[in-house]
């Protein structure tokens, strides 16, 4: 498989040598892939919003996510920040009654088209969720659930292997593979989740609040992973945690609630979108220094 | 300064006031509290024993009468109506095996496929949804004997057309603790986190993948519970049976589907216990000691299977 040789591949030759056989390789159905450089969009989101059963959770957020980024969404609790980053694996089809406007477009092509399959989606778009979630087996039969399902059945054991450096957990649990996952600890469970994740090679990796349930040192190796991942992932993080997203994205976007003129009514909204450094340094919304120099909550 | 100096007094005595209230609080617990709570876990205690003295007393006399008849030959001799001292229950013993292979082979994968249904596919908010619940709860409390006439006309007569054979006994005794398992395996499936799901979906597993590997094998201890009560309950059922052609006196073994009769534990008791000699009541109280064994044989299978499966979150 192109995908599985990409990653003993390092360096920017290598990626653009294994994009391009990806590109090649494509299935009608699947998503293309497309050359690596650093400005490409990998999702564009034009007017897009959700709502649970009529009620509108977030509206009109415009915004363009780029590969090999780390693009961070910050913002106070119900804004939608988490809402917005399951619709862009079509996690939010599995709650009755949502639905999704506006055009939001993966590579370019419009992720809730008609003939797009959900499944195949989140075959490239991963997610690591805020609890960490292992499953009730082996670490290695975790690791190697998303290639077996998928039926990458070849070098399985080379594929956990890397998956597992790739998470750097390798070391932590290489002689106890056959364990039960719920004996790591809280930290490395959520590494395995994320082993999990790329052991199925995705393009782009959805982070939920990855780090909430975990101590600081856990969470800096996270945070280090991160860092690390992006060379070869795209990565989209919600975070609660305004340093933690000054620390390891190159992007940020701050949402904040909204009320109707009646104040019943409350959805999310996109209030800025920039460079990091620029969002904490230099914000241009008032709103936004309010809510990073933490005057408001 | 003076203000401080006035303030200090006041913290003092508040401070002083508050720790005696908390004191107060954490050592004088009113006496009437501690008598209710004794006579509460008291009456909670009468429960149990009250519970408990009517299995004692059930065993203990099957026990006292049927001991002196027990032996090991009852599981290899047939049954007699003339000669107690030789008479078994090898027929009826090998007939509740066969209903119960039956009833497993029957009840595992319509029970759980149809709990998968219910809990994984069917949408709440329809009102046929909600019917089909609410029957199966009340289907789980129909008597035992409406099962026996409904095998009668429907597969002993009727649609099916078995003719009195040990299937159509299986398949009455299936559609009897149908419910039950049902019940049990859809409390099982709800009782795996979602997150699994969400964590398997996530990574591209179809919703059958997701089922398939991770639902089902983390609900099994559960289900398995719910087969160990389904079996017990089939295992000691009588009444239906005898409608649908279950008799006391057969002495060659049981075929599924031949025309010849065939005999279950309970049913073979039954008929032991209303002969008028002596003798054939203690065969009767031997015949209940034989009913336990093979039942806890049974369940012991299922509780090792269970605790091989099971899981913690």
């Amino acid at each position: 498989m192109a995908q599985d040789e990409s990653r003993a591949e390092t360096g920017r030759a290598g990626r653009e040598a294994a994009a391009e056989r990806a590109a090649i390789a494509v299935r009608p159905g699947e998503f293309r892939r497309g050359p690596s450089g650093k400005r490409e969009k990998v999702f564009e989101l034009k007017g897009a919003g959700v709502s649970y059963g009529g009620v509108t959770a977030v509206r009109d957020i415009s915004m363009d996510i780029h590969r090999n980024d780390v693009t961070a969404m910050i913002g106070p609790s119900g804004c939608g920040k988490s809402t917005l980053l399951r619709c862009l694996n079509r996690m939010n089809d599995l709650i009755p009654g949502a639905e999704v406007q506006g055009e939001l477009l993966y590579h370019g092509e419009d992720l809730y088209g008609q003939t797009v399959d959900p499944v195949q989606v989140r075959k490239l778009i991963g997610m690591v969720f805020q609890k960490p979630n292992p499953f009730p087996k082996s670490i290695y039969d975790n690791v190697a659930f998303g290639p077996r399902v998928l039926g990458h059945k070849e070098n399985l054991d080379q594929t956990v292997e890397e998956a597992l450096r790739g998470a750097a957990l390798w070391d932590e649990v290489k002689d106890r593979l056959d364990d039960n996952a719920f004996g790591l600890s809280g930290g490395q469970q959520q590494r395995l989740c994320i082993a999990r994740c790329i052991a199925v090679n995705p393009d782009t990796i959805l982070m939920d609040e990855p780090c909430s349930a975990l101590d600081p040192i856990s969470t800096g190796k996270i945070e280090d992973l991160m860092i690390e991942l992006k060379k070869e992932f795209s990565i989209v993080i919600v975070t609660h945690n305004m340093q933690q997203a000054a620390r390891v994205s190159d992007r940020t976007a701050f949402l904040m609630v909204e009320l109707d003129a009646e104040e019943d009514n409350r959805w999310g909204r996109l209030v800025e979108y920039d460079e990091t450094e620029k969002i904490f340094t230099n914000p241009t919304d008032q709103r936004t220094e309010d809510y990073v120099s933490g005057k408001v909550g | 300064m003076a203000e401080s100096g006035a303030a200090a007094p006041r913290n003092r005595l508040a401070v002083a006031g508050a720790r005696a209230t908390t004191q107060a609080m954490l050592s004088n617990q009113p006496r009437g509290d501690v008598i209710r709570n004794m006579i509460f876990a008291g009456l909670l205690l009468l429960a149990i024993l009250i519970a408990l003295a009517g299995l004692v007393a059930l065993l203990v006399q099957a026990f006292v009468k049927g001991a002196p008849a027990f032996s090991l030959d009852l599981f290899t001799n047939g049954p007699s109506r003339i000669r107690p001292e030789s008479a078994g229950f090898r027929p009826a013993i090998l007939g509740s095996l066969e209903l119960i292979a039956g009833v497993i082979l029957f009840v595992v994968p319509i029970g759980v496929g149809a709990a998968l249904y219910l809990e994984e596919y069917a949408d709440k908010t329809r009102w046929w949804n909600r019917l089909i619940e609410v029957n199966i709860q009340n289907l789980a409390a129909v008597p035992s004997i409406i099962y026996g006439i409904l095998g009668l006309g429907f597969i002993v007569r009727g649609p099916l057309d078995l003719g009195f054979v040990l299937a159509a006994g299986s398949l009455t005794l299936a559609l009897l603790v149908l419910p039950m398992v049902i019940i049990a395996a859809r409390e099982a499936i709800r009782a795996v986190p979602d997150s699994i799901r969400q964590g398997s979906l996530a990574l591209g597993a179809t919703k059958w993948q997701t089922i398939r590997r991770q639902v089902l094998p983390a609900s099994v201890p559960g289900i398995l519970t719910g087969i160990i009560l389904a079996v017990s309950r089939a295992l000691g059922e009588a009444a239906p049976l005898l409608l649908v052609g279950a008799a006391a006196f057969v002495t060659f073994d049981p075929q599924p589907f031949s025309g010849d009769r065939y005999s279950a534990l309970p049913v073979q008791i039954y008929n032991y216990a209303t002969q008028p000699q002596e003798e054939f009541r203690a065969l009767a109280a031997a015949g209940i000691i034989v009913m336990l064994i093979v039942l806890l044989a049974m369940n012991s299978v299922a509780i090792w299977l269970r605790n091989r499966y099971e899981q913690r979150w």
